[in-house]
């Protein structure tokens, strides 16, 4: 199967090139206003210029740190709600569905009111980011305790488990890989709403920065920080990826 | 050291789930009586939803009857007995985050068993089923066969005097299920335990029981108590004597009614199990 496999990759990196190649073409010639969209080459250029300047580092710093903070507010909150709901079957089944519900609202929705309190600067894209992260880790925190199999459950009680035993020897670790799993989904849409709120009303940070060259006439410059700011979220992808399978990995 | 009185008494036990005017209300077991000597295999054998493994679950203290008492002992039980009293489950009752070895610690670590005797324990209880080379194993890495044998260390390990069997060979194929057998004949002659065994299979009752109680239909009572008069370690021949398929064919003929019985009564949401 791993022929097959290299055929995959390479139909895959022809299909990048294929993009790459089309933007290259629409741009060459002036087809389409370099106002509107950068030559690739040039575009390249500057991110090229931009690695090595190393001048994407305060928005880069903004922007994590609002990411890091908004994380661990909501994994905090998320475990801790989540865990105390699965508690009791009254409690999943009142919160639960109130959770769920509320986490298919488009809560950027919120950012404006979020931006009263807040203000323009990280307070507001923490704010945000833990809100909208907080849903996936509840959610998925009470799933993981809730479904726990009674199986587990039965076999420690005959074995004579006292109330703490049962929760670190045979709750936690069963319902880790669950919310291990809200974790990661948490943390991808906590990134991914701190730039996208960034990009609408910010004073620092990779969004902040995008939407500025935009604005300013200076697309080579704004595509150069869409590809870092790909480059940076391939590399959370990994990294988040990697935790979670070191984590399940980890207490078993 | 006899003491007086059988090992496992049970008493006119009834056990009904659902409240008195729930549709779905179920009464798996109505008036049961059933004693254990210490020492033997005692086989519980019947229809679907007799509430055969519900007794099971009463006599380890894991439910409290609605009505009756169970005694261990001359001790009522009203909970847990985790150092008199060691389960083997069907299935998926190891732990998948933890190794063989450490599935078989757990209960140890539970009842306050030194850190050091814990190994020297797991070691001897996994050597007792073949399971010695598998210790760091995770459950998902063993056959359905060599979980079971997993299982069966972990309870050995507790060194409970009481082993109570729900189903342990129910999921695995014939063969498989089997070589379990003789090797748990063989295992338990040397344990000297009080077993009580769930199963299915007559067969596999006849081969491991020294008696062997069949159960009505449900409502479950106790129909009668068949004994099978072999000695232990039962061997192979065993299996394919005329005495094992003269007991094997007058449980059929016990069992033949009760479970004709279960096929008309069938309960509309088809779930039979107890």
């Amino acid at each position: 199967m791993s022929g097959m496999k290299l055929v995959y990759h390479l139909v895959q990196a022809a299909f990048v090139a294929a993009l790459a190649l089309a933007w290259y073409l629409a741009t060459y010639n002036g087809y389409i206003s370099p106002i509107l969209l950068p030559s690739l080459t040039a575009s390249l250029h500057e991110f090229w210029l931009l690695l090595a300047s190393g001048s994407y580092w305060p928005d880069l710093q903004v922007t994590l740190t609002e990411l890091g903070t908004a994380f661990v507010i909501a994994a905090v909150l998320g475990c801790a709600i989540g865990y105390l709901v699965s508690r009791s079957g009254f409690t999943v089944r009142v919160f639960d569905p109130l959770f769920a519900g509320l986490y298919s609202i488009p809560l950027v929705l919120l950012f404006p009111l979020y931006v009263l309190f807040f203000g323009l600067g990280s307070g507001s894209k923490i704010a945000i980011g833990a809100t909208i992260a907080f849903f996936p880790i509840v959610l998925n925190t009470i799933a993981g305790f809730d479904y726990v199999d009674k199986a587990y459950i039965t076999a420690a009680k005959s074995m004579g488990a006292s109330g703490f035993q049962m929760f670190w020897c045979i709750m936690l670790p069963a319902a880790f890989p669950v919310v291990i799993t809200g974790l990661r989904m948490g943390f991808i849409v906590a990134f991914l709403s701190i730039l996208g709120t960034e990009t609408i009303a910010s004073l620092a940070g990779l969004g902040h920065r995008i939407v500025t060259y935009a604005e300013s006439m200076d697309p080579a410059k704004m595509f150069a920080y869409i590809f870092f700011a790909i480059l940076i979220a391939f590399l959370l992808n990994f990294l988040v990826s990697t935790a979670e399978r070191r984590a399940r990995r980890g207490p078993t | 050291m006899m003491r007086a009185g059988p090992a496992i008494r049970a008493e006119s036990v009834s056990q009904v789930f659902g409240a008195e005017d729930d549709p779905r209300r179920v009464v798996a077991l109505d008036g049961a009586s059933l004693d254990a000597t210490r020492g033997e295999l005692l086989c519980l054998i019947g229809p679907s939803g007799c509430g055969k493994s519900t007794l099971l679950n009463l006599i380890g203290g894991l439910m409290t009857p609605s009505a009756g008492e169970i005694a261990i002992d001359g001790q009522r039980v009203t909970g847990p007995l985790p150092k008199k009293v060691a389960f083997v489950f069907q299935e998926s009752a190891l732990f998948p985050w933890r190794s063989v070895a450490d599935n078989v610690k757990l209960g140890m670590a539970f009842q306050g068993v030194a850190k050091s005797e814990r190994a020297d324990r797991a070691r001897e209880a996994l050597e007792a089923v073949g399971l010695a080379e598998f210790a760091d194993h995770y459950p998902a890495q063993l056959s359905g066969g060599m979980k079971q044998r997993a299982q069966l260390a972990r309870a050995l390990g507790l060194k409970t005097e009481f082993l109570l069997m729900d189903e342990p060979f129910a999921a695995l194929d014939e063969q498989t299920r089997m070589v379990l057998g003789e090797d748990l004949s063989e295992l338990l002659a040397r344990t000297g335990k009080t077993i009580v065994f769930v199963t299915h299979s007559l067969v596999e009752a006849v081969f491991l029981a020294d008696r062997v109680a069949v159960f009505t239909a449900r409502p479950g009572r106790i129909k009668t108590v068949i004994s099978v008069d072999e000695g232990h370690p039962r061997s192979r021949s065993f299996m394919t004597s005329d005495k094992l398929a003269r007991l094997r064919n007058q449980l059929y003929d016990l069992l033949h009614d009760e479970i004709r019985k279960t096929m008309v009564l069938r309960d509309p949401d088809g779930k039979g199990r107890t």
